[in-house]
């Protein structure tokens, strides 16, 4: 469906992975970017990949065909309004989202159960914070 | 239209979702001899080591049906099909016209024929919500418990109980455990991990006799136990379609849009043989993932739309105490291994393609490499050294990830 969605611009990623930062701050119940992240190992729901001087990010491409959600043995995993969502609380953590995405956009939370970017619909108002704090514009959110 | 489906779980869930992408009218009913809301079925381990509820387990929410708009007959057994006449018979004297029938009737513990296991009493199988239940309600903390099979079930039976029996002993004919998963190596390792845990394994070894509740193996050794739990494998659910005259081998017989050799009835699931595009050979694939997948595929043929399930492979995710592993594919073909500490990663590739993996312990984006054998990805477009290393999309051309990453996402 047409809709919004994340994409990057590897040409403009710095590799400063401030939208690790900012995604796992808006992912925190903090409301201090300093608390929830000071001597924190973070765990962001985006990763940057970098090598040599080629750098992007990579988080939940919300395929039109998830396999994610196929694969999901507890239907934890749920498409709404083209948006991929996880039902932590059905997780089980048994990691079959992880074999079936082709991204390596899904991965453990701290707690064991999988997490992904969910577009920040519960966390951040429905702005991606990756998006909204990349200083380069590497990171766009729109209809393509 | 109408569209009646027997079984309940993945495929069939996988069928409903296909039908209504195509058709929001048409009539669907679900026919299944289990009482239950359409759960979880792998998750039954999970229930009884307590990571999970019967309510969590759900493999949809409760207004499921309601909203795909299904009458759904749970507990009610099919007995026969009549494919000319597009009927479907139940137990109880009902009968079911169809205009489209899926068979999803899943598969069955295989019961081996060893003398006096007919006679030992607790004995159980661990496949559906009610060997779970009844599992469960047998185990007293002093149990002495008897797994016959280190399988996937077998073992994942083991981690469920394991805190709440007295002892577990594992019995398998196999040298290894996980065969179907795992080789020699990457098995020993697994199988340390587990015995850490307290379960006691028997393998190159079998059962040949039981006597009251002691088990007399091959090795001369006996085990004495008060609960039997038979996981040797599984048994395809193909009579009832074979009765009406449906082609059957190690399964039911299915083209790539899930039609079986009769007209309009469609077939998905465990109950089917899966086409392994690693191997090249057909045999019953009974994984959750696959289920769901020829379940929509067939669902959407249906209901007039077109699409095929053809890129089967096996594949699975699972855990044991905390170790996770992710295995796929085939492993006949070059092999590229890393070890470092618990960690162990094999990668096999053949002919220029990737054709399986196996990744213990750190699974991190395994279905990179998933996706490498899925679409037969020629290694030498990508940087093979690179993503041995790790599962990475910076291994992939810059053309390539534009796409990826900038692109309408598949």
């Amino acid at each position: 469906m047409k809709m919004k969605r994340i994409y990057v611009n590897e040409k403009w990623c710095l590799g400063c992975h401030l939208c690790e930062y900012n995604c796992a701050f808006a992912g925190s119940e903090e409301t201090d970017m300093v608390k929830a992240l000071k001597d924190v190992h973070i765990n962001p729901r985006i990763r940057i990949e970098e090598e040599g001087n080629i750098h992007f990010a990579v988080s939940c491409r919300h395929c039109e065909e998830p396999l994610c959600v196929r694969g999901c043995i507890m239907g934890a995993l749920s498409v709404e309004d083209g948006v991929i969502m996880i039902d932590q609380d059905k997780c089980v953590g048994c990691c079959t989202c992880i074999l079936m995405c082709p991204y390596g956009a899904i991965m453990p939370s701290d707690t064991g159960v999988m997490q992904k970017c969910e577009l920040c619909l519960r966390t951040a108002g429905g702005t991606p914070a990756c998006v909204e704090g990349c200083p380069n514009r590497a990171i766009v959110f729109e209809e393509r | 239209m109408k569209y009646v489906l027997i079984g309940n779980s993945a495929a069939a869930v996988g069928c409903i979702e296909g039908i209504r992408q195509q058709d929001k009218n048409g009539e669907i009913v679900v026919v299944a001899d289990e009482p239950y809301h359409t759960y979880s079925r792998p998750a039954i381990s999970y229930l009884l080591c307590g990571r999970t509820t019967e309510e969590r387990m759900k493999y949809r929410p409760s207004d499921f049906y309601k909203k795909m708009d299904c009458t759904v007959m749970l507990g009610k057994k099919a007995t026969k099909i009549e494919p000319q006449k597009k009927w479907l018979f139940l137990e109880d004297g009902t009968i079911i016209e169809y205009d489209k029938l899926l068979v999803a009737t899943g598969s069955r513990p295989f019961i081996p024929e060893i003398g006096g296991l007919a006679e030992v009493r607790k004995r159980h199988t661990f496949m559906s919500l009610d060997d779970a239940k009844a599992l469960d309600a047998a185990l007293k903390a002093d149990s002495r418990v008897l797994i016959m099979g280190a399988g996937l079930i077998g073992l994942k039976c083991a981690e469920g109980i394991a805190h709440k029996a007295g002892r577990i002993d594992v019995v398998d004919l196999a040298p290894g455990i996980l065969p179907s998963i795992l080789e020699a190596e990457a098995a020993r390792a697994v199988q340390e991990h587990i015995e850490s845990q307290g379960i006691h394994f028997h393998l190159s070894d079998g059962v040949q006799e039981f006597r009251d509740n002691t088990a007399l193996l091959s090795s001369g050794k006996e085990i004495g136990f008060d609960i039997l739990v038979v996981a040797v494998g599984v048994r395809p659910n193909v009579e009832l379609v074979q009765k009406a005259g449906v082609e059957v081998r190690k399964g039911i017989v299915t083209n790539e849009r899930c039609e079986t050799s009769l007209p309009d009835i469609y077939a998905a699931g465990d109950c089917t043989e899966s086409y392994d595009i690693t191997t090249g050979e057909s045999r019953p694939l009974a994984l959750l993932p696959n289920a769901y997948m020829q379940g929509e595929c067939a669902g959407i043929n249906m209901a007039g739309g077109i699409k095929a399930y053809n890129k089967a492979i096996p594949m699975n995710a699972i855990g044991f105490f905390g170790l996770h592993m992710i295995t796929a594919g085939s492993y006949n073909g070059e092999r590229f291994i890393r070890k470092s500490g618990r960690d162990y990663k094999m990668l096999v590739s053949e002919n220029g393609v990737l054709k399986g993996f196996v990744m213990i312990g750190n699974v991190a984006r395994a279905g990179i490499y998933t996706a490498l054998i899925r679409d037969k990805t020629p290694l030498e477009t990508i940087d093979y050294g690179l993503i041995s290393e790790k599962p990475q999309l910076m291994a992939f051309s810059r053309k390539e990830r534009d796409k990826k990453l900038g692109g309408a996402a598949g």
